[in-house]
């Protein structure tokens, strides 16, 4: 797993207050992990801040699942 | 009108994380007054406060894991942490956790805070302003309304019933519980959960008070001696923090369910002073008006009253203008009622105040015991010949007790309870 895909998954773990094993790369935050729209939100901003990237509304909006944020990060980030 | 009861309490104060530790420990005469640990105040005006102490739950400490869900407690302020806690416990108490559909329609919700979330406020404007618009928390708002103790609790129990709150500053938690006491008089609600809840224990607030002049700043060095009131070297409250929280049952409810009655509120009184919006009527007179409405709606003479739980907050002009108030009022009956504060153990909880000040005259209906003031080493003149219970609880008979709460903005409430 790369470090990436273990960053945003600990970033989700405490967010959503979910346990560790519960968060896979298909987990849906909204239909597998009981995120609402606000933690949705939330959660942008938390990878923003931790891969030093900016994820405009457009894109945040189309990132539903763990593996849609990694694969943005992956796009985006610079390191 | 149909009768109210008192079937839950819950608290959670500097003293304890539970009712019983918390009236263990005012009965004990121990104080919560401590070095403020949440920042670092040591150049602030006033460095002391009563802060709740966070732990694992044992001994005094609070340990909001136990009641409220991990994703609440990081998106509120603690004010609403204490405050679903607080309900929880009284909630737990009445053994109302698990109320069908039906009854959870007739059951509601009527929490407030006299500042609500300033420690969030304070902290998210620090984020727009280093770091822009986009760094907000989505979260801010929500997590820092007064209402949403009541919001949070009606989702956590379900509870479809009215669903409100009170801003009266000081006076919030005893006018929650007259206001939803009426709800279910008037046949709006059958169970209410009501109180009230203060977390603003935080740079701004200690500064902001500290400059309106009402916290003592004497007593940095020795900070269980600073809450004091009636004391002639009384200079200011002490910032408390907390949570009381009653469950509010309409009577032929709560008896045919069985249900322990802690004690019936039968007089509320409420006025203003309409005079300063710090200070109190120089002649007392929207207190002592609070206090003859309440017990004009009870039913009861000053000489009924055997406890009173005084706002007593150790200010200066306050303390006095009080006893002024009841002194007029109770004429020759002052001889026979105790009054307190316990402010002197637990400091000022603001719009936790009067909420749990009630648990602590229920308490009192129950045990027969008047709790301490503490410091009242040399009572100020106006004193003299009034029972203030100083240094040590005072057992007594107890049937009718009287809860006063005053708040800026000239606010008065006056709670009478007794047992059925």
């Amino acid at each position: 797993m790369s470090d990436i895909a273990d960053r945003v998954k600990k970033i989700v773990v405490e967010h959503l207050g979910v346990e560790a094993d519960k968060v896979t790369t298909e987990s849906s935050f909204i239909d597998d992990l009981g995120a609402d729209s606000l933690d949705t939100v939330e959660l942008v901003m938390a990878f923003e801040e931790e891969f030093g990237v900016e994820i405009p509304d457009d894109a945040a909006e189309k990132i539903l699942t763990v593996k849609d944020a990694i694969g943005f990060i992956e796009a985006n980030a610079a390191a | 009108m149909r009768r109210v009861v008192v079937t839950g309490l819950g608290m959670v104060t500097p003293l304890g994380a539970s009712v019983e530790r918390t009236w263990a420990n005012i009965l004990a005469s121990k104080s919560g007054a401590r070095q403020i640990t949440r920042f670092d105040a040591s150049d602030y005006a006033c460095t002391i406060a009563c802060e709740v102490l966070r732990g694992d739950g044992s001994g005094e400490t609070f340990d909001a894991d136990l009641r409220v869900d991990h994703k609440v407690q990081r998106q509120v302020d603690p004010f609403i942490i204490y405050g679903i806690d607080a309900a929880s416990q009284a909630l737990e108490d009445a053994g109302l956790t698990d109320m069908s559909e039906e009854e959870r329609y007739r059951a509601g919700v009527l929490m407030g805070s006299g500042i609500g979330g300033l420690p969030g406020i304070e902290k998210e404007s620090i984020v727009l302003f280093e770091r822009g618009p986009r760094r907000v928390s989505p979260h801010f708002v929500h997590g820092r309304l007064i209402n949403l103790i009541s919001g949070q609790v009606s989702i956590k129990y379900g509870l479809m019933g009215p669903n409100h709150a009170v801003v009266t500053a000081c006076s919030t938690g005893a006018h929650a519980i007259g206001d939803a006491a009426r709800l279910i008089a008037m046949d709006d609600a059958d169970v209410m959960v009501a109180g009230g809840a203060e977390g603003a224990i935080c740079p701004i607030g200690i500064a902001g008070f500290a400059q309106a002049r009402a916290l003592s700043t004497g007593f940095n060095a020795t900070p269980e001696k600073a809450s004091r009131p009636y004391d002639k070297d009384r200079d200011g409250f002490v910032m408390g923090e907390g949570a009381g929280m009653v469950v509010l049952e309409e009577y032929e409810r709560a008896k045919a369910r069985g249900a322990k009655i802690y004690g019936e509120v039968i007089g509320y009184g409420l006025t203003g002073d309409a005079y300063h919006v710090t200070a109190p009527h120089p002649e007392g007179s929207g207190a002592f008006r609070s206090m003859q409405m309440a017990l004009r709606k009870a039913g009861l003479d000053p000489s009924d009253i055997d406890y009173i739980n005084a706002h007593g907050t150790s200010t200066p002009m306050g303390d006095e203008l009080e006893l002024g108030a009841v002194r007029r009022l109770f004429g020759s009956a002052i001889e026979t009622v105790s009054m307190s504060s316990t402010k002197s153990a637990i400091g000022h909880l603001l719009g936790g105040a009067g909420a749990v000040e009630s648990i602590f005259c229920l308490l009192a209906l129950r045990d027969q015991v008047a709790p301490p003031t503490l410091n009242l080493d040399n009572p100020s003149d106006g004193c003299i010949g009034v029972d203030l219970v100083p240094h040590v609880a005072k057992t007594r008979k107890i049937k009718a007790v009287l809860n006063n709460s005053f708040g800026f903005g000239g606010t008065n409430a006056t709670l009478v309870m007794r047992a059925v």
